[in-house]
């Protein structure tokens, strides 16, 4: 089976330092993973490295089979890794339809008709139970709903990989369980990778979790291996010292 | 609200509203009304043209161009060297200056669109001085200092003659200018135009979703300095005349006030902000020939200072949106 998303042998330098050291990373298709390590673990450069925002020092990156490592962050996007980001980055002045939109316009092509792009873009935002708030710009939305509109962004995309960087992260307690719904849902053949500090997130939605410590892969597992390993508390518990 | 009303009311929103039909009603109004004074007339039009062309670059593509006289100047000497040596007939001419200017814009733009601001202000100085320069020295072909002289036009489609009180060129000026708003106002409803918006408002978020930015920004360039050769060439044409000044530094912050005036990135800005600045300048010229830089040099001080937004900001916010 090919992978949907694979590293083999990923590093990152800057200068001396090693924020990225030899990953071997897979995700399956369909995956519901979870990356999950201390502030400062390499995950922010672990992602950047996969959209290719940053280039990799070593190794490669795999999509669907293909080699993307030096493939642009649109190419990668072109070929089916859509992503979210920790803090919102959307299109503040423009309706939540009008934000959906430029992502479905860039899946279809820009020769699609205007009627055909702007249904297909309520449909994702009626998914995402935003239809009441299509024709809001985003700027006026709470923080939650414009959580909700990174996601809708990104399905609108159709990804065969999703990444979802920290997707609660700023969300009042009350708001969380509204993504938690969204993500559970999620279509069952996308790979789902979730970058979360969040640990109730990370356990009710991951089927398998890397920890990452210092730009390398400590261990991965089952959420319930991951739970009882002693390294993974030490790590967390603080007992040795990270940063 | 139901799914269809919203839908509806999406696809609604570039649909033509009668306030688009002001500068329309007044172009072809002015025709009566200052029928003495169509060759200026003609002038505030093409510099409506010319600020058009410009919010394509840097309103929606967000290019900052101190630069924009390069393809001006490439359109007006590409259709007088063209009624020259060529054919006086003037829409091919036209099509001349635009495929010239389009061409330098693409290739100047494979250069400049690598870089950001203050580096790409100062390319685009560098490559209308350059081409300045280039034009003095070529005299043989461009007339150098003295200008391009005998140019000759024939009558529009064999039928409509230049006569000498400008009413073939002011409405023959008021068409193209007609011909590439409505090629704007389409192009800026589209989908491609819509990203346009996008990498306006985010460029990060566009590169994740899979938008080619570079290519896109390149296209837009090109369709600008496309525009910017149009109405370079209806200038040679209209005039029978073409300058070293239509490539100079001042016709490129020239056309940069104009806009920032009228308001960016909303194409009225340009009708609003070209035409009081031509007339303002023609009556200041009169009234103080002397000083007149000033008082324009002033306005501007006062209008970035107090109306943001140009004056579009200002009736925006009179509104109140």
């Amino acid at each position: 089976m090919t992978l949907a998303l694979e590293t083999i042998g990923l590093s990152k330098q800057f200068g001396a330092l090693g924020v990225a050291n030899d990953i071997h990373f897979r995700l399956e298709p369909g995956a519901r993973h979870a990356l999950i390590g201390p502030n400062g673990a390499g995950k922010t450069t672990f992602v950047n490295l996969l959209t290719g925002r940053l280039a990799p020092s070593a190794g490669r990156i795999l999509l669907n089979g293909e080699d993307v490592t030096r493939a642009s962050q649109a190419a990668r996007a072109r070929r089916g890794l859509a992503r979210t980001f920790q803090i919102n980055n959307l299109f503040p002045a423009l309706s939540v339809l009008e934000n959906v939109r430029l992502a479905v316009a860039e899946h279809r092509g820009l020769t699609t008709a205007r009627r055909a792009l702007i249904e297909e873009a309520y449909a994702t935002v009626t998914r995402l139970g935003l239809s009441d708030d299509a024709l809001t710009p985003v700027r006026a939305l709470p923080y939650g709903k414009q959580r909700l509109v990174e996601i809708a962004i990104a399905l609108a995309c159709e990804p065969t990989v999703l990444l979802l960087d920290e997707p609660a992260a700023g969300v009042p307690g009350g708001e969380s369980g509204l993504i938690l719904d969204v993500i559970e849902r999620l279509p069952a053949e996308m790979a789902v990778l979730m970058i979360e500090h969040d640990m109730e997130l990370v356990f009710r939605f991951a089927r398998h979790i890397t920890v990452l410590v210092r730009g390398s892969i400590l261990v991965e597992g089952t959420p319930e291996a991951i739970a009882a390993d002693p390294r993974v508390r030490e790590v967390y518990l603080g007992t040795r010292t990270h940063g | 609200m139901t799914d269809a009303i919203a839908i509806a009311t999406a696809l609604r929103q570039h649909r033509p509203r009668w306030i688009e039909a002001i500068p329309w009603i007044l172009g072809i109004g002015g025709y009566f009304v200052f029928s003495d004074q169509l060759a200026f007339g003609s002038q505030i039009l093409i510099a409506i043209l010319f600020a058009l062309s410009l919010d394509l670059v840097l309103g929606f593509a967000g290019i900052v161009t101190l630069g924009h006289a390069a393809f001006y100047g490439t359109g007006a000497y590409a259709a007088g060297i063209y009624a020259i040596h060529v054919s006086h007939e003037p829409l091919s001419g036209l099509l001349v200056a635009a495929v010239a200017a389009a061409a330098v814009g693409a290739i100047s733009g494979l250069v400049i669109l690598r870089t950001h601001g203050l580096t790409q202000l100062m390319l685009t100085l560098a490559i209308a001085t350059l081409l300045a320069e280039a034009a003095n020295k070529a005299s043989f072909l461009t007339g150098g200092n003295d200008g391009l002289q005998g140019i000759e036009i024939d009558p529009i489609a064999g039928l409509f003659h230049f006569d000498m009180f400008g009413r073939t060129g002011y409405l023959y000026c008021l068409i193209v200018l007609f011909i590439a708003w409505l090629f704007t106002r389409v192009l800026l409803a589209s989908p491609f135009g819509q990203s346009l918006v996008g990498i306006r408002e985010n460029v990060t978020r566009m590169h994740a979703i899979g938008a080619p930015v570079g290519a896109r920004l390149l296209i837009t360039y090109a369709i600008g300095a496309a525009i910017a050769g149009v109405a370079g060439g209806l200038l040679a044409q209209t005039t029978q005349f073409v300058g070293q000044s239509v490539l100079s530094f001042e016709r490129s912050g020239e056309v940069v006030i104009m806009l920032v005036f009228g308001g960016i990135g909303r194409i009225y800005g340009a009708f609003i902000g070209a035409a009081i600045y031509m007339i303002a300048q023609d009556q200041l010229a009169k009234s103080d020939p002397e000083f007149w830089n000033f008082w324009i040099g002033l306005i501007l001080v006062l209008s970035v200072l107090f109306a943001r937004g140009g004056i579009l900001g200002i009736i925006d916010r009179l509104r109140g949106r």
